[in-house]
């Protein structure tokens, strides 16, 4: 799950990383009073939405740049004037942009360093590790790519926790002297707390700045939580925004569907996550497009595939249905069973191409062809896809 | 021979009141498992289906039952503490079969299982089977037969798929194991290799990977340096967008990391023969047995 920057902000400051002033607003009356309370003579106001490359987007209305640095409460108020209520692309927001509903007015900082300070999951030896960089402001990954000396990763024991040696080395590898060690390993240890307590996937601050004064503050922040724990954390569920969601993803959540939407106009319905991703590869491996990843599970019940099949049929970029079945546990007959009722409470308006295998295949296969539906067969997978496509495409399939 | 369990197996159920975990116990007894205790909490004392005794504690079960496995279906709240009573309690085999568990408790779960001698499988798995003698797990059983292929993979349905392809080529499995789609999970797919190369009955080893992590690179150069069996792989998530958690927690591709590309380059140069597509897979291992 994600949040916002100004969210993560809080939950920061709330664990005792540091954080320059400033404050959230959702008109422009409120970006200026804002800007009015700091102590300060430079401003800088960022668009709030579920995205990075917010500096170098634009807005669908032609106006520049997520993130402007002003010099006065009123031009304050002129950014967010033109922000709130615009939609931003970036290049990780896809063409359609996200909307903005508030901005971040923030004290501007005099920056005498940027640094780069994660906290993640290192999969292989199932630790928390540290990642560290003197070289803040830009993307870790090409850091790694270009210069991987320049990054320490400090692996956390899990039972133990960050220790202060850890602290140490990674605040001297981010270049504070050995006198100066407090302000680092203090921002450190409160920014691992943050990662267990709030059962984090990622805790990315990037930049880290050393201020011309010395201080240590987290200039921006993106915060990741495990999806899995979320039952334990109310106070987090509660900050999700669901603007800033695909609305397919969001129908898809609320029946419990695994769903993520994608460009294609082939909509898929497929048990299993594996088999999932193996037909998104299979249907463009038959030279298609695939709309979505959507698994309907091992044990899927009669209402969940009538749920997909309503989501998938509501999709108006979906040209062509593929519904790829292996049932083991989900028996082939109530698959089919599921999705006669669904089509006949909502008929189809796209071909339908049904590959099923399995248990009680031959039921299934028997319901499907006597409920007069248009539904086309396919045994194969590859089989199946190619049908897929064809029948996207406009062409007949065999 | 087979790998990790077989008829002798003696199988504890933990949560085998709950809905999945019922329905799964029975089945699996069905299936020829030797299931000889369940386990859960305030319900010692009562039995499943009129013949399976049922504990309130994993220890208690051991003690009576003389029960070496355990197959966990415990809600994912409470299922890192599950595998540790498991484990605490003597149990060698551990299948955990529960999604969803947070990826903090099994990162806990996972150091702590370091002073134990026991073997994880999962979670978020379908579990493990040796065809014909023991069936730990949700797979169907009724697709599976003995024979000589081995099977491990990170996806439950696209074990059975394979599995599917393999039986329908009139081979056979050694034993099927699926380690799971979590991030951070018991036995790799590199250690279940090593499993299968060494049991004299597998003949093939028929590995399925996903995106995500770097298990198939570990298992590649393993087999690079160690398998001298034919191995059979497929891949899934060759064109998977990056960033997005494909249905399993474990199967993302993260800042470059966990391509499909970069794992199929690497089980090649180990001289694995791939599946070009997922409905070539019984024909590959068909092949590489020379049928």
């Amino acid at each position: 799950m994600n949040i916002h920057e100004y969210q993560a902000r809080d939950l920061l400051s709330a664990s005792g990383v540091a954080i320059p002033r400033g404050a959230v607003a959702k008109t422009p009356e409120e970006a200026e009073a804002i800007a009015r309370s700091l102590p300060c003579n430079s401003f800088v106001v960022k668009a709030q939405v579920h995205a990075g490359g917010r500096g170098k987007g634009h807005f669908v209305d032609g106006y520049k740049s997520g993130v402007h640095l002003v010099k006065t409460p009123h031009q304050v108020r002129d950014v967010a004037q033109h922000m709130i209520g615009n939609t931003l692309i970036t290049h990780q927001t896809g063409p359609e942009g996200k909307p903005v509903h508030s901005v971040l007015v923030g004290e501007s900082t005099e920056i005498a360093r940027e640094l780069y300070l994660a906290i993640v999951l290192d999969r292989s030896s199932g630790c928390p590790v540290i990642v560290a960089s003197q070289q803040g402001g830009m993307e870790i990954e090409a850091v790694a790519e270009k210069n991987p000396e320049a990054i320490l990763r400090e692996v956390i024991h899990p039972g133990l926790g960050l220790q202060p040696y850890q602290a140490r080395k990674v605040s001297i590898f981010l270049g504070f002297p050995s006198t100066g060690l407090r302000a680092p390993c203090r921002l450190l240890h409160a920014a691992y707390r943050l990662f267990i307590e709030k059962d984090c996937s990622q805790v990315e601050i990037n930049p880290l700045a050393v201020t011309k004064g010395g201080d240590v503050v987290a200039l921006d922040a993106k915060l990741n939580f495990d999806d899995n724990a979320l039952f334990r954390h109310k106070e987090i569920q509660d900050l999700q925004d669901p603007s800033q969601e695909d609305p397919r993803d969001l129908a898809a959540a609320e029946h419990h569907l695994n769903y993520i939407g994608l460009e294609g106009n082939i909509g898929c319905m497929v048990n299993g996550a594996g088999l999932a991703m193996a037909t998104l590869d299979l249907i463009q491996a038959a030279g298609g497009k695939p709309a979505n990843f959507l698994d309907v599970g091992g044990g899927a019940s009669e209402a969940m595939i009538t749920a997909a099949f309503r989501l998938l049929q509501a999709d108006a970029s979906v040209k062509a249905v593929f519904v790829n079945i292996f049932g083991g546990i989900l028996k082939c007959d109530l698959l089919a069973q599921g999705m006669i009722a669904a089509c006949k409470s909502n008929p189809p308006r796209v071909p339908i191409i049904v590959r099923l295998q399995g248990t009680n295949v031959e039921q299934g296969r028997k319901l499907l062809k006597e409920s007069g539906l248009p539904l086309i067969p396919a045994e194969g997978l590859m089989e199946g896809a190619e049908k897929a496509v064809a029948a996207a495409t406009g062409k007949k399939g065999k | 021979m087979s790998v990790l369990v077989d008829a002798n197996t003696r199988l504890l159920v933990q949560g085998i009141t709950g809905k999945s975990g019922s329905f799964h116990a029975s089945a699996c007894k069905e299936y020829g498992t030797q299931v000889v205790a369940g386990v859960t909490p305030a319900r010692g004392g009562e039995k499943f289906e009129n013949t399976v005794p049922i504990f309130d504690t994993v220890s208690e079960a051991v003690a009576a039952t003389r029960a070496n496995a355990s197959m966990i279906f415990v809600p994912p709240e409470f299922a890192g503490d599950a595998i540790l009573e498991a484990a605490d309690a003597g149990i060698q085999l551990i299948v955990a079969i529960t999604e969803g568990i947070p990826v903090m408790d099994m990162m806990r779960v996972r150091h702590a299982l370091e002073e134990y001698s026991c073997v994880l499988i999962g979670p978020n798995c379908p579990g493990i089977i040796t065809p014909g003698a023991c069936k730990i797990g949700i797979m169907p059983g009724y697709i599976h037969r003995p024979g000589n292929v081995g099977v491990v993979s990170r996806s439950g349905t696209l074990t059975y798929e394979a599995v599917w392809q393999i039986t329908s080529q009139g081979l056979g499995q050694s034993t099927c194991i699926g380690v799971g789609g979590d991030p951070i999970h018991g036995l790799t797919l590199q250690k279940a290799v090593e499993y299968l190369h060494a049991d004299p009955d597998t003949k093939a080893i028929v590995m399925i990977g996903e995106i995500g992590g770097s298990e198939e690179e570990e298992a590649a150069e393993y087999i690079q340096a160690r398998v001298k069996k034919p191995v059979v792989s497929f891949i899934a998530g060759a064109t998977a967008p990056p960033g997005r958690r494909m249905g399993h927690a474990g199967a993302i591709i993260s800042g470059g990391q966990g391509t499909a590309q970069a794992k199929i380059e690497a089980l090649q140069k180990a001289g694995v023969r791939m599946a070009k597509n997922l409905g070539e897979i019984g024909k590959e291992v068909a092949q590489a047995l020379g049928k």
